[in-house]
């Protein structure tokens, strides 16, 4: 993984000396509250529901064992010994106390690590394919550019108070596994018919209360123009992004005001007329980043069958939470924060140590998180999986429900959030009562079930194979359903199936959802793929309809 | 009489907004809709003239009366408001300005100046409340930054360059 240099370390010491004078001038009532507010933001810092939330980067999801133990001790000593992964790849803390941040900081900067800009409109931690590097079907390893556009966009002097904040994920894999289509900006690893390496570029994505899907602004961007031409998209957005309206300020809405084909002559104006002025992106330099994301020295195995004559729960397990790996005689593997007796993507300290153990022993050191809320050991050798699921099933990160209904995403939601409109984390707890019954869960096969506490759609609930929205009616929490979204292969929003329903029937209309499925589905049909071919009005007659044992 | 950072020196500022009290030859700073309004007027002003940009003014606009002007200034109403970051990079990269480039406005505190240094502002009229002295100090905040920016704030390190 990337090593931080003078510089890098430098910077960061630097900004923890200033936010530490902030917080004391904050303190001390020089800054006032709406002063100090973009401020702490842009340290990943907000005042949440009952206490102060800091949300702290994890550079496209990418941990070393020493950080994660770091993570360990500071929600011991500074939290309540838990951290709350989320959707873009970071790490919350729900309790800190204000007077500590600047300290958790500085403890965060001696392994590397920092907490900027994973809040504020400013360009936001760069998320990536949580199989970057070690996927079959990848171009180019997407980390060593998200790594560049992180230094880019640090403190960068032009773009630090953007309309809105600005979210940007690479991939260089076939399958999109980071929403890229999503994102503000989407960077896709492609090589032109030369072989040359460089980039689709795609603007406009975004989810929230305007869901748009990002479109194509260019086929081919060379690497060595990846900075020139991100200051020419954010400097267009920056100077006529709206600042009128919270919710018409992301880039989406201005290239949908704009059109995609002005939009992007004006980008292609601002790239050629800034050529001597943009920042350069030497291929020198590239190299020396990617030499930091070489490919683990690997020993020479061959795959072997290492489920053969075992319990079948280590079967379930292998199957559905480990992933083929590009060298012969490894897998990856998922750490699974989808157990039912827990919150999605919550993780305690001990389990954190443990698992930083754990990655030493089998995986290089290094864990990988994913906007799905689950861990990634990515090189584990296939002789050590029986020994890593026994690990990990005394550890409680062995639920065997990797791509499943209960594998789903939840915003912080009404318990933490103070945006949101309903609670998420009660309704995942209903609908992990429901559904614990794991052969139903794998007849069910692959859904993606996401859910959001409100309409900015931090749980990507329009992305959903199934997604659930919490609103607010009367000061009661309800529930929107929507299905047929898809973040991966042909991105699609999902539609809504009609009114709310209440929030103790969530669990019981999803069953019924699922029983239509079950009915309609053609053999070894995944549910996408049933929505998609008889559309949702069948799941809509039934959805509502008094259950069958009621009747 | 005001006092401006200039060059990360305090000292003491001789322009004149306009509304200020202003006597012939005086060194005025005038807002664009204004100068663009009585054009004339103000290209034949008997002192040195300067500009100022909300943040909605396009520095193309600026172009035929650049080369008239002696200062250009840049309003941030707030500090959210981000705008006139991309107006002075224009200004002094694009259109190669080389007088006073100022920032000014309620939007210019100490916690800022080190970015508007960067962007090529070598004045600082701060908002009024900000203490002049820890900006300055703020001005030498960073020994280092990853992106092309002024040599006006020296960095001991530097990551990305311009052609």
């Amino acid at each position: 993984m990337y090593r931080y240099d003078e510089l890098d370390q430098a910077f960061v010491d630097a900004r923890v000396a200033e936010f530490r004078d902030q917080t004391r001038r904050h303190l001390a009532g020089e800054l006032s509250e709406e002063q100090f507010r973009p401020l702490r933001l842009r340290n990943g810092l907000y005042i949440q529901r009952h206490a102060p939330m800091l949300r702290i980067a994890i550079p496209y999801g990418l941990l070393s064992a020493a950080q994660l133990r770091k993570l360990a001790d500071i929600t011991r000593r500074y939290d309540r010994g838990f951290g709350h992964f989320t959707t873009r790849q970071n790490l919350q803390l729900n309790w800190p106390k204000l007077e500590d941040v600047p300290e958790i900081l500085a403890e965060l900067a001696t392994v590397q690590m920092h907490a900027i800009q994973t809040s504020g409109n400013c360009v936001r931690n760069v998320t990536a394919d949580h199989l970057a590097g070690i996927a079959p079907d990848e171009v180019d390893d997407p980390r060593p550019y998200c790594e560049i556009i992180r230094q880019w966009a640090t403190l960068h002097p032009e773009f630090t108070y953007l309309p809105r904040k600005f979210k940007i994920a690479v991939t260089g894999a076939a399958t999109d596994r980071a929403a890229s289509e999503v994102h503000d900006v989407g960077l896709h690893l492609v090589r032109d018919a030369s072989g040359c390496l460089g980039f689709r570029v795609l603007v406009g994505g975004g989810l929230g209360r305007a869901p748009m899907i990002g479109q194509v602004i260019r086929e081919f961007l060379p690497r060595e123009q990846l900075l020139a031409y991100l200051e020419a998209i954010l400097r267009v957005y920056n100077r006529q992004g709206r600042r009128d309206n919270i919710h018409k300020a992301r880039i989406k809405i201005l290239v949908k005001a704009l059109g995609i084909e002005r939009f992007r002559e004006l980008v292609d104006a601002e790239w050629q007329a800034s050529r001597e002025h943009a920042p350069r992106l030497p291929l020198e330099e590239i190299e020396r980043v990617r030499s930091f994301f070489r490919p683990q020295p690997y020993e020479l195995l061959t795959d072997i069958d290492v489920t053969a004559e075992r319990e079948p729960r280590f079967q379930a397990w292998y199957r559905y939470n480990t992933r083929a790996h590009r060298v012969s005689g490894y897998r990856a593997v998922f750490v699974c924060l989808k157990s039912h007796q827990a919150v999605p993507g919550d993780m305690t300290a001990a389990q954190m140590d443990a698992v930083a153990a754990l990655a030493e022993r089998v995986s290089f050191g290094l864990i990988r998180a994913t906007h799905n809320q689950n861990l990634v050991l990515a090189d584990v050798p296939q002789r050590e999986l029986y020994g890593v699921w026994q690990a990990l099933e005394l550890l409680g990160l062995a639920m065997p429900n990797i791509g499943t209904l209960t594998d789903m995403i939840a915003c912080p939601g009404l318990d933490f959030c103070s945006l949101a409109n309903a609670g998420t984390l009660d309704v995942a707890r209903q609908i992990q009562e429901r559904f614990d019954d794991l052969d139903y869960l794998y007849d069910l096969g692959e859904i993606e079930l996401k859910i959001s506490g409100c309409m900015n759609a931090c749980g990507h609930h329009h992305v959903g194979h199934i997604g659930i929205l919490g609103v607010d009616k009367h000061g009661e929490e309800w529930y929107q359903l929507t299905l047929g979204g898809s973040a991966s292969g042909v991105t699609a929003l999902g539609e809504v199936i009609g009114p709310s329903v209440p929030k103790h029937e969530v669990a019981a209309t999803l069953e019924r959802i699922l029983e239509v499925y079950r009915g309609v589905r053609h053999e070894h049909e995944r549910f996408l793929d049933t929505v998609r071919r008889v559309g949702v009005k069948p799941f809509k007659e039934r959805a509502y309809a008094p259950h069958p044992a009621a009747a | 009489m005001r006092h401006i950072l200039r060059q990360r020196e305090l000292q003491a500022d001789h322009w004149r907004h306009l509304g200020e009290q202003i006597a012939p030859g005086d060194a005025v700073i005038v807002p664009f809709a204004e100068l663009r309004q009585a054009r004339e007027r103000w290209w034949a002003w008997d002192g040195r003239l300067g500009v100022r940009l909300a943040p909605i003014d396009r520095v193309e606009d600026l172009l035929d009366v650049l080369p008239r002007l002696d200062l250009v200034a840049v309003e941030f109403p707030n500090p959210g408001d981000g705008r006139g970051y991309s107006q002075g990079r224009l200004v002094r990269e694009r259109y190669e300005f080389r007088g006073e480039l100022r920032a000014l406005g309620a939007g210019v505190r100490q916690d800022l100046v080190f970015l508007l240094a960067r962007c090529g502002f070598d004045a600082i009229e701060l908002a009024p409340g900000e203490d002049p002295q820890s900006a300055q100090r703020a001005l030498a905040r960073y020994p280092v930054a990853y992106q092309p920016g002024s040599a006006a704030v020296p960095v001991q390190r530097q990551r990305f360059y311009a052609a």
